[in-house]
């Protein structure tokens, strides 16, 4: 028999070895095969790495205001400065670029509050920033009232068109798609068969086709001389087609909440509509939170495609700018440019992501 | 009397497709009656309490809940799960709320209580379930027999008539379950009209009024626990006591 009265002490751990040395043989040069990749990586890193920083920085010309200023060593972001404006602004008119500026400036200070701790009125803040503020945007930008010049849509352009084609795509698409994979779980068959019918159609199609078809077939079945604003029906083909993808990334997050969830809201009293807003849904979209980034992160890239239909969106304006027979033959510096803006913004939306997967983690395993 | 009468389950049957899991079930409940209905797995007493608030619907028959008949009409299905509390195997907290936002959601959301009352209602449970001072965590950092105990005061803050409790302790570690039970029995003790689906038979002895033992969909022997435990009667309730007493 043996029975043990003292109760053991807490030990620290044993001091273990530190220090960078240390740690570089522990996880680069662990196993023969881990020591492999990790050469096999740097040099790769050293391969590309120095040139493309030569490219891009270091030999690269920053400062001038004709062709004749850049040298052929490096990159010539002489050529970007040139086109800033049309590049942010596309053909906006360059004395009202104040407007988008200050629509810009506006929904950042509006969006502050949001990630301050302390702010109380959140919600109403984001239902106004939701509800009120793109109206307050598009009288701002478009104009035509309040003594304001209008500025028609096909003057819109270049980041700025970007950055409204997908805030509107995202903003549009995300209830909408919630509300078809809702539809698509509902226990009423012909609405069921509704949302099925509409999320298939969308999702079988190329966005191009959707693209094309909003600007050469829509028309036609408008009667003659209206004139439906070519944007809007950008808008609402990349707002149609996104939100197909939303709903099935949604119904993945529905299908993933437990069945005691719905009983247990239900036996409580609460209605549908409150136990999918209050309990439902707000794990779901938790769940799927990479998921709906990455459609976003889609669908701020698909935007570009709207170039096929004479919107002058980023891309499109640096393809017009490469035409230009002043600076023919800049493509690299163009296009990488452009590439870096997509990326910087994407990246964002990704580490957002992140960061708002870890504020909402209550500590609970399923 | 049908004003003394808070359930009446008259010649309930329900049927899975084909299969017939309930079968003619007929239970008259008193007020601060306490009921414990147990059986085999699959012997349809779950089935049975969930068709109460109408988590499962019958087919035939009559269930009414204080005087509201429970039919397709959405209306009486919302007035009976407001005076019906449900207390589940695996508790069914909502994991992305706090304890104090599990309870005060329903009071606030289903009967429009003000936000600080709600709380003080929760608080109110919480004490009587002993943990007010989880109040502020979430439900993943509670164990098994809190996080029951605060399933059960979430019903509770809905100040419902009668309590349905399905296989509370099944799902707990064999050191909370006493916990459980003892918030349980205080709450039999103050009167809360219960039906509880349970293994717990020293449960049963201790506060039941009446035991109902199912068996594939039937209702076979109803009987105060004292006679219950001691002389069952049916071969079926007799094989069923000997085989979970054995151990």
């Amino acid at each position: 028999m043996s029975v043990n009265h003292r109760k053991s002490p807490n030990l620290p751990p044993p001091a273990s070895e530190v220090g960078i040395v240390v740690w570089i043989k522990k996880n680069l040069f662990s196993t023969y095969a881990n020591s492999v990749m990790s050469l096999a990586a740097m040099g790769l890193i050293l391969l590309l790495l120095p040139p493309l920083l030569d490219w891009a920085f270091f030999s690269a010309t920053w400062s001038g205001t004709t062709r004749a200023d850049c040298n052929e060593e490096g990159a010539c972001w002489i050529f970007i400065a040139n086109r800033m404006d049309q590049i942010m602004y596309g053909f906006y008119p360059a004395e009202l670029h104040w407007r988008p500026n200050l629509t810009g400036l506006l929904l950042i200070a509006l969006m502050i509050p949001l990630f301050i701790k302390a702010f109380k009125y959140k919600n109403w803040l984001g239902a106004f920033i939701l509800l009120i503020y793109p109206f307050v945007a598009y009288f701002l930008i478009h104009g035509g009232s309040f003594g304001l010049e209008v500025v028609s849509t096909n003057k819109w352009g270049g980041l700025m068109l970007t950055l409204i084609l997908s805030a509107v795509g995202i903003v549009a698409s995300l209830p909408l798609g919630i509300l078809l994979a809702l539809g698509r779980r509902s226990k009423m068959p012909m609405f069921r068969s509704v949302c099925i019918v509409y999320i298939e159609f969308w999702r079988g199609i190329p966005l191009i086709t959707v693209l094309f078809m909003a600007s050469v077939m829509l028309p036609l079945f408008f009667p003659e001389g209206s004139n439906f604003d070519k944007l809007l029906r950008a808008l609402i083909g990349i707002t149609m087609f996104q939100s197909a993808y939303m709903a099935e990334v949604v119904r993945g997050g529905l299908q993933a909440i437990p069945k005691g969830q719905y009983e247990a809201s239900e036996a409580l009293g609460l209605n549908y509509p409150k136990s999918m807003g209050l309990i439902i849904l707000p794990q779901a979209l938790k769940l799927v939170i990479p998921g709906i980034v990455n459609t976003f992160i889609a669908l701020f890239k698909d935007t570009t495609l709207v170039l096929i239909i004479g919107l002058f969106d980023l891309l499109a304006i640096i393809n017009l700018a490469l035409t230009d027979s002043e600076w023919l033959g800049f493509d690299d510096e163009g296009y990488v440019f452009a590439a870096f803006v997509f990326w910087v913004f994407c990246f964002a939306m990704s580490r957002y992501s992140i960061a708002l997967e870890a504020k909402l983690h209550t500590g609970h395993k399923r | 009397m049908s004003a003394e009468h808070i359930i009446e389950l008259k010649g309930v049957h329900k049927w899975y497709g084909d299969f017939h899991v309930l079968k003619d079930i007929n239970i008259t409940v008193q007020k601060g009656e306490r009921i414990v209905i147990c059986g085999p797995s699959g012997s349809g007493k779950s089935t049975t309490i969930r068709c109460i608030n109408r988590l499962e619907e019958h087919q035939q028959g009559q269930i009414i809940v204080d005087g509201t008949e429970l039919t397709g009409d959405l209306k009486h299905i919302e007035q009976i799960r407001k005076e019906v509390g449900m207390v589940f195997q695996h508790f069914n907290l909502f994991p992305h709320l706090t304890i104090l936002e599990n309870l005060s959601l329903a009071p606030i959301w289903v009967k429009n209580v003000a936000k600080a009352e709600a709380e003080s209602i929760a608080m109110k449970y919480l004490e009587r379930v002993k943990i007010p001072e989880q109040a502020n965590k979430f439900p993943g950092q509670l164990s098994g027999g809190q996080q029951q105990r605060v399933a059960i005061a979430r019903s509770l803050c809905m100040n419902p008539k009668v309590m349905l409790f399905d296989e509370p302790t099944s799902a707990l570690d064999p050191e909370m379950i006493s916990e459980v039970l003892d918030v349980m029995v205080e709450l039999a003790e103050d009167g809360m009209t219960m039906i509880c689906v349970t293994h717990e038979m020293g449960f049963a002895k201790k506060v039941a009024n009446r035991v109902i033992f199912m068996d594939e969909g039937e209702i076979v022997e109803e009987n105060e626990p004292n006679e219950f435990f001691n002389n069952p009667q049916n071969e079926r309730t007799q094989l069923f006591l000997s085989q979970i007493i054995q151990h």
